[in-house]
Formats: structure tokens, C-alpha cells, sequence
């Protein structure tokens, strides 16, 4: 990561692709999208939007190393200098959600060929690849994006192109939907939660760019408007990222999505609503809306403990891989808003690095559940038995990101849950502490039940074998990216100055009264 | 915010009120009648009178868009819709979703509370009228040179946010594709020759013993739509109008020729692979327009380098050919939406109108 980051791109890329590599980032997959709708054969769409995508990740690094060098970076779209025209604004918070999202969008692609091959129908694969695209570009432009509604815009193509690849999965199950119908119906009210929002806060300040927001509000000061904007906007970005009680369209749309879509929903989609919430709660309305701090303690804090521990429980009732894998998801998502609800530094950065861990964990099981499907038809948990053996390599890297969801010392999901609990010591709160530790006992049992089947259980008869079943060895190009994830979830112990460098330098300037 | 600007009683806030009146009263008549046919009727009616009431708003813009979606396409594609389904709800034993009242309770109460400080309707000093609005009513004509602001807004100052729409309407056109289908060719093949020959000379003779003066009028009507979308499309940039309204009045043209001749013979004018490799090529060409800018040496949609020289000509063409894609790819998607429709069955039978 960090070697790549120091390449100097300058001298191997052309200059115009390093002065526009902001709005490139999300055109380049957004036009790529139309292209391979046309190209209409499955295999050459699927090679022409892997292509797009390294690219993409590239100028994420591109950004990067501009972000490292300068604090951060501006983009004037049509060259109309904001409040009249829309601007991109990165820095060291959305850089790493960027980063997350074209790096998990490129690996999910490689590691989606033979699944897709299978899942899909031929005539669909290109018209497949091309809603995945749009869905990459989408919620790039929602992390991305210095204006409000610009976000709104971003969220509905990411969010329409996600409902259509959950559905996709009906193919394999035609349980994908009537999951999918669930999301987009809760998935629509939560955009038009967002949009009233960001409408009544255009009504309080005569503003849409972010930044003039903030600076609106100090002018205007507090009122019913902003304070009612304030309500809608959290409620909507809370559906959007399945904050606990709003999550029950989560488990359906990850475990009957297509595999590959699971992989890239579960390391990128609620991760970047994560990141709209931050962006909006302390960012624009922070500065200026004095009522945010008793929302975070007394709303945002108890939800996040009750997702924790009561998610936990239920995954631990799962039969089904995916769908335990999902509840996991949803109490996950408990800490990283448990790092924002405690309102601190410390508390945010440490939220916000336990996001770039989940992202790697859960990239790294839904590909390995994914490996399991593929090779041995394995759909729930008891069907693991004997795969340590069968399957070694992927066995290991999907056990390493276990323990790494647990939080063993040695994976990276310890250096964030480390981390996470000094922030709630230093704020005070050991009852939030008590909670980390029960949610991840619980999380011991959920996972040792799926490492117990895969290691110490013996295969009753020759593994379960489905007619899908391609056979025992896993493809090449689908252990590969899993094999990544495996060994990144043990590199970010050793090393976690990366993540950790942006998310401190983000939570500093979101809590030194720096606007974005 | 000035405090002693208040909104007389005056004829105008009449209407508006006689508008919201008949909203609520249509909106309600929607949520309890079981006839769905009325409700499609219904629904067109409140975008009507949506579309009136945005009129008296002097949001002319906005009224064209809401008339010829609200009114006008959706109404047609909730028809074919309707045609895959019955023609009542079946009847549903009345649940008590006390939460479900209580949320929308709260979410009423919350927005009735913020109205409290909300600026007085038409205030000129309200913070949106008075900031980045004020300041585009004063720039567009020396920036742009495009008499009606709001497609100098919708197109360049913030044609980002349009092309972000036009992908999304991409975007239900490859939901449609991918969930639905066009009508593909394998579906067809299955159904039994024989009976297909039967039921479409039992058709064609139907037509033609009782829609001559259908299929006369609409022959006339049809090219006159298709200037008149052109009309829109172009003069949208001197007032109300532009490459959606036009893209919708386009397809409605097509959907009125399948709905008289038939969606076989509107599928041979108009082929479903054409229709699908438009929905793409509209947003490349928005797309593409950007990329030139780009690659002249300015911003992403920054058309004023489209003509050093006179930078607004420069606005007035980029905006134009922006327009065009959103049409493209807007009329594309209406009929990828309607052919997907009528793909689910054999075809509208004369009976069912």
C-alpha cells in the first residue's frame, strides 16, 4: 500500500489524468458502464470492466499521494466556482472510503468470473457488469462529492444499481426478489428522507455545496428548519446504513445476492452511508448545530450497543452462512457508530478504522463462503465440515479473517477494537467497553462454530457435492483476491500506520473545526 | 429573513389552496379505492393537478416535467402494468400497523414543527432567493447567454447533477433489461406457432372493423408529436422545456403507435436492440461532452471551451448537446421500460380495452 502509494505517477501518466484524477475516478467506471452494456458478450464485458476498474484503483492512488502531499484536493466541475457549481472535495476521511471502495471493486471483480459465469444468464452478463459498474461509480460519487445534493444523486445510482444486482441473484434463489423489493422499498424512503433533509437545510441557508453550508448555518444560526433537516438526513443515511432497528433489508439483500455482489456489498455499501453520516453529523452540521452532541450520547450510542450485542446473538442462531454472516455485518456496523456516538477524536478514528478493517474481513469471508459454493455447493454452517482439509488454502484465509472479526491479537480487527475501547476509557463510558467485550465474546462463538465445522469435524461422507458444484479445486482467479484479504488482515496488525495516519488526520480535522 | 413580508389573501394563494385542497382529496380517493384502473386514472389526475398548481408556483419547468411524467408516461406504463395483473386489488383484511401510524405520525409532526420558521412563501430576502439563486437570475445571461435559467442551472452550472440523473435513468432502463426482459427473441419461439398466427389476424381483423378513425388520427397525430418534441427539445433553452420533456413526448409517440398498430409492428420501427444501444449512447454523449471539455484543456462540462473566443456560444453549444443526450437516453428508457411490460404478455388484446 504504502509502496504503491509512493510511486510517482507523474512521469508514467499523462498530466491531464493526474490534473482531473478527481472527477475521473467516478467517470471513468460511470461511462464504462454504457460501453459494456453495448459490448454484450458476458467474458469481454467482464475483461473490459476489470480493466476500468484497476484504473480506477490506480487514481485512487493517484488522490492519494495528492491528498498526502497537500491535506487535500479540489475538483470545480464546469469550472463554476462553488456555491454556484458542484465541487469534489477529498481529504484524509474520504480517501480512505475511496480507497476501500475501488480497491474491494476491482478485487471482487477478479474474484467474481467464475461465479458470475454460473449464476448469471449469458444474455444478462453484460448488462450485469454494466449495473456493477454504475453501482462502483455511485458510491464513489457519494464518498467523493463536496455538495449535498450531488450526494443525493450519487446515493440513487448507487442504490437503484444495487437493488438490480441483488435481484440478479434469483437465478440462484428466487428468494433475491422479494429481498431486493424489501431494500428498494426502504431504500427509497430513506433517499426521500435524505432529499427532504437536504431540501429544508437549502430552504434555512440558499446553499448546496457542503462547506457553504457550515458557513450558512453559522451566519443564519440554529432554527426548527435545520434542526428538522438535521432529523431527516440522519434517519435517511441511517436506512442506507443499516443502523440498527433500520437494518432489516441488510441480511436479505447480502445472502441472496450473487456471490460476488455479497463480496462487494459487504466490504463497500454500508461502509460509504457510514461515511455520509460522519461527513454530514460532523462535518457540516457540527460546527454550528449545538444539539448534535446529545444526539450522538443519547440516540446514536445506544442503538449502536444494541446492534452489537443483540445482531451478535442473532447471528449466532444462523444456519445459513451468508445470512450469519450478515447479522454479523449489522453489529459491526455497531462499533464503527459507537466510535462516532462517543463524540471524541479518539472515539471517530477508531470507528473509522475499524470500517477499513471490516471492509477486509468481511471482503475476505464472503469470498471465502463464495470459494465454498462454488467448489462444494456448502450453503450453511454445518456443511463445512472437513473443508480445513479439503480446501487448505482458502480454509486459512478465511479463518485468519475470522479471527480477525473476533479481534485476536495478531489480525488487524484487534489493532481497531484496541483502539475503540482506549476511546471509550478516555471518554468514560466503561459500560460501552463491557459491551465491545460481550459482542465480541459472542462473536467467538459465531465464528468457532464455523471454524470447528471446517477443522475439527470429519467430512461424514465425501463432502457434500451439488449438481452446481464445479468441483474441488478452487479457481485460481477467485482464491487469489481471497488470499489478498487473508494476508492484508494480518499486514494492517504489523503495519496499521496507513489507515490509521488518514483516519487520525480525518477525525482531527472533523473535531479541530476544520470544515472539508 | 425579513418578519413583516406576509403573503396576502390575494387570488393566487386561492388556487393554490383549491390545488392542495384537490391533492389531498385525489390522494385519498387513491389510497381507498380498489379499482385499479380508477387509481391508474386517479394518479394521472393528481399529476395534472400537481402540474397546474406548479404552474400558479411559477415553476413552469417543473409543471412540464411532472404533466408529462406524472400525467402523461406513467400513467401509460401503469396501464400495461396493470394489463400483467387484475383489475381490482384482491381484497385485503384491514391490519392495524399501529407503528407504521405512529412513524408517519412522527415524520408529520417533525415537518409540521420546522414550518414554524420556515421563510414566508415568496419572501424575496429568504435565504433561497436572496443567495445562490439571486446570483444565478443575475449571471446566466452573460455567462450562458440561455434566456431560461433553469436549463443554464439544470445543464451547466450544475450539469454534473444531470448527468448523474440521466445515468440513473440509464440505470432503471438496465434494472428493466436484467429483471424483466425485452421481449427476447428465445421467448417468443416457445409459444406455439399455430396460435400466434391465430390471435394476431383475429387482431388485425378487430383493428381494422373498429379503429379506422383510431388508426387515421393517429397517423396524423404522431409526426406532429414528434416536431412538437422536437420543438421542446430545442426551444428549451428560451423557455420551458428540454431534453426530458422531449425524450418523454418522443416515446409517448412510439407507445401511441404500439398501442393502435400493435407492439410487433412498433417493435420493427423501433427495435428493441436500438432502443437498448440509445439508453447507453445518451449518457456517452452527455459523458462524452465532458471528456472533450477535458481534453480541450478545460473542466469536466466546462463548455466555454467549446469556443475560446465567445465562451457563451461556447455554453450554448455544450448545453445543446448535453440536452440531446438526456433525450436520447430518456425516450430510450421509457420504451426499454415499456417494451419490458408488454414483453410479459402476448400482447395488449383489443379486449381488455
Amino acid at each position: 500500500m504504502m509502496a504503491l502509494a509512493g510511486i510517482d505517477w507523474n512521469t508514467i501518466l499523462p498530466a491531464w489524468m493526474i490534473a482531473h484524477a478527481a472527477a475521473l475516478l467516478v467517470i471513468t467506471p460511470l461511462l464504462s458502464g454504457p460501453i459494456a452494456l453495448v459490448l454484450s458478450r458476458g467474458r469481454l464485458a467482464w475483461a473490459w470492466a476489470l480493466g476500468i476498474s484497476a484504473i480506477t484503483f490506480v487514481l485512487a492512488l493517484i488522490l492519494y499521494g495528492q491528498v498526502l502531499d497537500h491535506g487535500s484536493v479540489e475538483y470545480v466541475f464546469g469550472n463554476w466556482a462553488p456555491p454556484l457549481g458542484i465541487t469534489y472535495n477529498i481529504d484524509a476521511l474520504n480517501i480512505l472510503i475511496l480507497l476501500i471502495v475501488a480497491g474491494m471493486g476491482f478485487l471482487s471483480l477478479l474474484y467474481g468470473l467464475p461465479s458470475i459465469m454460473r449464476e448469471i444468464a449469458p444474455k444478462d452478463q453484460a448488462a450485469f457488469f454494466a449495473t456493477y459498474m454504475i453501482c462502483l461509480a455511485g458510491l464513489m460519487g457519494v464518498a467523493i462529492t463536496g455538495d449535498a445534493f450531488n450526494v443525493f444523486v450519487f446515493l440513487e445510482i448507487s442504490s437503484i444499481s444495487t437493488y438490480i444486482l441483488v435481484a440478479m441473484g434469483a437465478g440462484n434463489d428466487r428468494r433475491a426478489l422479494t429481498a431486493s423489493f424489501q431494500y428498494l422499498i426502504l431504500g427509497t424512503i430513506g433517499a426521500t428522507f435524505f432529499v427532504i433533509g437536504v431540501g429544508l437545510l437549502y430552504m434555512a441557508t440558499g446553499t448546496l455545496n457542503m462547506a457553504d453550508i457550515t458557513a450558512q448555518l453559522q451566519v443564519h444560526g440554529d432554527s426548527r428548519v435545520v434542526r428538522a433537516a438535521f432529523a431527516f438526513i440522519i434517519i435517511g443515511l441511517g436506512l442506507k446504513t443499516a443502523m440498527f432497528p433500520l437494518h432489516t433489508w441488510l441480511p436479505g439483500a447480502y445472502t441472496y445476492s450473487p456471490t460476488m455482489v455479497g463480496v462487494f456489498l459487504a466490504s463497500t455499501a454500508t461502509k460509504v452511508a457510514f461515511y455520509a453520516m460522519v461527513r454530514f453529523i460532523l462535518g457540516v452540521f457540527s460546527p454550528a448545530a449545538p444539539f448534535d452532541g446529545a444526539l450522538l450520547e443519547l440516540v446514536l450510542a445506544p442503538m449502536a450497543v444494541a446492534a452489537m450485542i443483540i445482531c451478535s446473538v442473532q447471528a449466532l442462531y444462523q444456519t445459513d452462512l451468508r445470512k450469519l454472516l450478515a447479522y454479523s455485518s449489522v453489529a459491526q456496523l455497531g462499533y464503527m457508530l459507537l466510535g462516532l456516538s462517543m463524540g471524541t477524536a479518539a472515539g471517530v478514528s477508531a470507528g473509522l478504522l475499524h470500517l477499513f478493517n471490516h471492509a477486509l474481513m468481511k471482503g475476505a469471508l464472503f469470498m471465502g463462503v463464495g470459494i465454498f459454493v462454488l467448489s462444494y455447493g456448502v450453503r450453511h454452517v454445518k456443511d463445512l465440515r472437513g473443508l480445513g482439509k479439503a480446501m487448505p488454502l482458502a480454509a486459512a484465509a478465511f479463518t485468519v479473517a475470522g479471527l480477525s472479526l473476533i479481534g485476536v491479537p495478531l489480525t488487524a480487527g484487534f489493532v481497531s477494537k484496541f483502539y475503540l475501547i482506549t476511546a471509550a476509557l478516555d471518554r468514560g463510558w466503561w459500560w460501552a467497553v463491557v459491551a465491545i467485550l460481550i459482542s465480541s465474546v459472542l462473536a467467538i462463538f459465531y465464528v468457532g462454530r464455523m471454524l470447528e465445522a471446517m477443522y475439527l469435524r470429519e467430512a461424514v461422507k465425501p463432502a457434500p457435492r451439488s449438481k452446481k458444484a464445479a468441483g474441488n479445486k478452487p479457481p485460481v482467479i477467485a482464491l487469489v483476491p481471497l488470499l489478498i484479504l487473508g494476508v492484508a488482515n494480518i499486514w494492517f496488525f504489523f503495519d496499521a500506520s496507513m489507515p490509521k495516519a488518514l483516519t487520525d488526520a480525518a477525525a482531527s480535522a472533523l473535531f479541530g473545526g476544520g470544515t472539508p | 429573513m425579513s418578519t413583516d413580508f406576509l403573503t396576502p389573501l390575494d387570488a393566487f394563494t386561492i388556487i393554490d389552496l383549491v390545488f392542495m385542497t384537490m391533492l389531498v382529496v385525489v390522494g385519498i380517493a387513491i389510497v381507498r379505492l380498489k379499482d385499479l384502473f380508477a387509481v391508474v386514472m386517479l394518479s394521472g389526475v393528481y399529476s395534472l393537478v400537481a402540474a397546474a398548481w406548479f404552474v400558479s408556483l411559477d415553476a413552469v419547468d417543473v409543471a412540464f416535467t411532472e404533466a408529462a411524467v406524472g400525467a402523461g408516461i406513467s400513467t401509460v406504463l401503469m396501464l400495461g402494468a396493470m394489463l400483467l395483473t387484475a383489475r381490482e386489488a384482491a381484497p385485503t383484511k384491514p391490519i392495524r400497523h399501529w407503528v407504521a401510524l405512529l412513524v408517519v405520525c412522527a415524520t408529520g409532526a417533525a415537518l409540521l414543527y420546522a414550518t414554524v420558521d420556515m421563510p414566508s412563501f415568496g419572501d424575496p430576502l429568504s435565504a433561497p432567493n436572496a443567495y445562490v439563486g439571486l446570483e444565478y437570475l443575475k449571471r446566466t445571461g452573460a455567462d450562458t447567454g440561455v434566456p431560461n435559467v433553469v436549463s443554464a442551472v439544470l445543464a451547466s452550472y450544475r450539469g454534473y447533477d444531470t448527468f448523474g440523473e440521466t445515468t440513473v435513468i440509464l440505470t432503471a432502463g438496465l434494472g428493466v433489461i436484467l429483471i424483466l426482459g425485452m421481449g427476447s427473441p428465445l421467448r417468443k419461439k416457445k409459444k406455439p406457432a399455430p396460435a400466434k398466427t391465430k390471435t394476431n389476424t383475429n387482431k388485425d381483423e378487430i383493428i381494422g372493423a373498429h379503429h379506422v378513425v383510431l388508426r387515421v388520427v393517429s397517423k396524423m397525430m404522431i409526426p406532429i408529436i414528434i416536431i412538437y418534441a422536437a420543438y421542446v427539445q430545442f426551444h428549451g433553452d428560451f423557455g420551458p422545456g428540454g431534453g426530458f420533456q422531449a425524450g418523454l413526448i418522443i416515446a409517448s409517440a412510439i407507445i401511441l403507435y404500439a398501442l393502435i398498430f400493435g407492439v410487433e409492428a412498433a417493435k420493427e420501427a423501433v427495435p428493441p436492440s436500438l432502443v437498448r444501444l440509445g439508453a447507453a449512447l445518451g449518457v456517452l454523449i452527455y459523458g462524452g461532452v465532458g471528456v472533450i471539455n477535458l481534453l480541450l484543456g478545460g473542466k469536466f462540462l466546462e463548455y466555454n471551451v467549446l469556443n475560446p473566443t465567445h465562451p457563451a456560444h461556447g455554453q450554448e453549444l455544450g448545453i445543446m448537446f448535453v440536452e440531446i443526450g438526456v433525450l436520447v437516453t430518456v425516450a430510450s428508457v421509457m420504451l426499454i421500460i415499456f417494451y419490458g411490460f408488454t414483453s410479459r404478455q402476448p400482447d395488449i388484446s383489443d379486449k381488455d380495452w
